[in-house]
């Protein structure tokens, strides 16, 4: 198996099917993954940036045996996830953001011991690995509260404990900071960083992109269901090192005025932010290119407020890559 | 893994989850009550009745009954609205491992069915609890009360594709009191009624608590109880792989 990648996949492709209408409902398709393709190699921490609705969590769930791919193939440390599932599933660790997924009436001690029992720890190691795994995300000298009381940040290192508890290889962590707060997030992204230190592999999805570049050895974004770029956080931030970034505040632009400013020449993406009452127009453009100019012409008749150029961050290399997939 | 160690855990934890919630605490314990009194009132008018004892053991089985017809149906919807469902499918235990403890613990709620039924007829209406077999008293209980939660798995894993499993599984209450003998004998029942009662694990399950308790043969019926049992955990295993693959396939896992 040396040499080999510890996750797999190639061409992987899922579509849901639902109905639209209520007396005549017709059938509808949904194209959540548009054959991707990866490979994370062992003892890397490999994060798949995107925005809401992009196809991570779709991913991640077919490479965890949860979704049945409608076509291509994934492996995980060499074994298919269709075919050898059982086997697939006794050696990874998922971990999923939010409140939900725990049993709120139990101890964290006893969701920790059930979870250790679905995975096979045996009797006599239990207790040891629980009390390992609570130390790990700080839980320590909580365990035998309930987990009802438990804050956001407290459930989310639970469900990493939980997710850990059977030392698994590979580890799958579907946005495991969201709804966290500052702090909180701060303390699990060095329980992410910690699992990797320990010799784990570990693919994380996340829509933060300061998370993903902090954190992550490698990148792939995706947008739309497919991967739109790929790299080290310095190689995406290396594409598009060559532009500039012009930021303008505007008060009331419009979708016609915002199609005008996308169409120049020498423009290469185009978001807006909002704020109170004004929005930050933030144009990614070639650095050989003036545009500042005519994108002011463009704007005539609209209130404009501070207007200010920038080196591109790797955030704008995400904003670029998502919105050219558009 | 050892499947006994993960049923056993699962059902202490479950059984745990379902002790700490008042309402189906309430429930089990207050709700047979309700159904004894009307059984000793009804057995009392009348001569030809059964003794009060096969009243109050009838009525604490009946309560076992209705608390996993209200909840075992809907059990796998109920992991769902946790979150929970996910993680459980996810991990490599066999699913009739994780699911099984759950609608056990459900059943098993009816100890307190039992021992509230009995206190009660004690104390409003003098019965005395006299077991003829002890021993095989105490195996009884567990037997019925297994049997009643093999059942409700078996409904839990063919309703499990459909929203209204939860109201279809409650319209199972009054039935299945009926057809097996927790109220009334089988014997007052039409012939045609039953074979019906017969391929029910419950009716055995009853039938070997009262003959414990009364006087009769038990080892006969324990055994049916047990052979039907494990019939019903077979058919699971299959309806709940089938479920797995579906729900795999369909995206289901997750929705509420």
């Amino acid at each position: 198996m040396a040499g080999e990648p510890v996750i797999e996949a190639r061409a992987l492709r899922r579509t849901y099917r639902t109905t639209t209408g209520v007396v005549r409902r017709k059938p509808l398709e949904v194209e959540a993954v548009r054959g991707i393709s990866f490979a994370v190699e062992r003892g890397e921490l490999f994060g798949l940036l995107g925005p809401n609705g992009a196809g991570k969590t779709t991913t991640i769930k077919m490479l965890i045996t949860l979704l049945l791919p409608t076509s291509g193939e994934a492996r995980v440390l060499g074994r298919d996830v269709v075919a050898e599932a059982r086997e697939v599933r006794k050696r990874i660790g998922y971990v999923f953001g939010g409140d939900r997924g725990l049993y709120e009436r139990l101890s964290a001690y006893d969701n920790l011991r059930y979870f250790a029992e679905l995975y096979g720890v045996s009797g006599d190691r239990q207790r040891k690995r629980i009390n390992e795994v609570l130390d790990l995300v700080g839980l320590r000298g909580r365990e035998s509260e309930r987990v009802e009381g438990y804050s956001r940040g407290m459930r989310q290192r639970l469900h990493i404990a939980r997710g850990i508890l059977h030392d698994p290889e590979v580890v799958f962590l579907d946005e495991p900071t969201i709804g966290v707060d500052p702090v909180g997030a701060r303390e699990l992204r060095e329980t992410i960083a910690g699992l990797i230190a320990g010799g784990k592999t570990v693919l994380l999805t996340t829509h933060y992109m300061f998370e993903a570049d902090a954190l992550c050895d490698r990148i792939a974004v995706i947008a739309k269901g497919q991967i739109v770029g790929e790299g080290t956080p310095a190689e995406l931030k290396a594409g598009v090192e060559e532009g500039r970034v012009t930021e303008i505040e505007v008060f009331g632009v419009g979708d016609d005025t915002l199609a005008r400013v996308r169409a120049l020449d020498g423009v290469n993406a185009v978001t807006v932010e909002e704020r109170d009452q004004a929005q930050l127009l933030v144009v990614q453009s070639d650095s050989d290119r003036e545009v500042t100019a005519p994108i002011l012409a463009e704007l005539d008749g609209i209130e404009i407020g501070r207007v200010s150029s920038r080196e591109p961050t790797l955030e704008d290399a995400y904003v670029a890559l998502v919105t050219g997939a558009e | 893994m050892q499947p006994v160690r993960v049923f056993w855990t699962g059902f202490v934890l479950h059984f745990k989850q379902l002790s700490a919630s008042p309402f189906m605490l309430g429930t089990a314990a207050a709700w047979p009550l309700v159904y004894a009194t009307l059984a000793f009132l009804m057995f009392r008018a009348t001569d030809q009745a059964p003794s009060l004892l096969y009243a109050a053991l009838g009525a604490a089985v009946m309560g076992i009954w209705s608390t996993t017809a209200t909840s075992a149906g809907g059990a796998i919807q109920q992991q769902r609205w946790w979150g929970v469902l996910e993680l459980l499918v996810a991990a490599p235990a066999r699913l009739i491992l994780v699911l099984a403890p759950v609608t056990v613990a459900i059943s098993g709620l009816g100890v307190y069915s039992i021992a509230s039924t009995l206190l009660w007829g004690r104390l409003l209406f003098g019965i005395p609890v006299h077991i003829e077999h002890p021993v095989l008293f105490v195996i009884s209980i567990p037997a019925a009360v297994l049997s009643i939660g093999l059942l409700g798995l078996l409904l839990a894993s063919t309703l499990v594709l459909y929203r209204a499993a939860s109201a279809f599984s409650q319209a199972l209450e009054y039935p299945v009191w009926t057809i097996t003998g927790m109220l009334i004998p089988l014997s007052l029942l039409p012939i045609w009624i039953h074979p019906l009662s017969w391929v029910l694990a419950p009716t055995w399950g009853m039938a070997a608590v009262r003959h414990s308790a009364l006087g009769g043969n038990v080892g006969i019926p324990l055994l049916i109880c047990a052979a039907l049992s494990l019939a019903y955990t077979g058919i699971s295993v299959l309806l709940l792989q089938h479920f797995e693959r579906l729900a795999r396939e369909r995206a289901t896992l997750s929705l509420t």
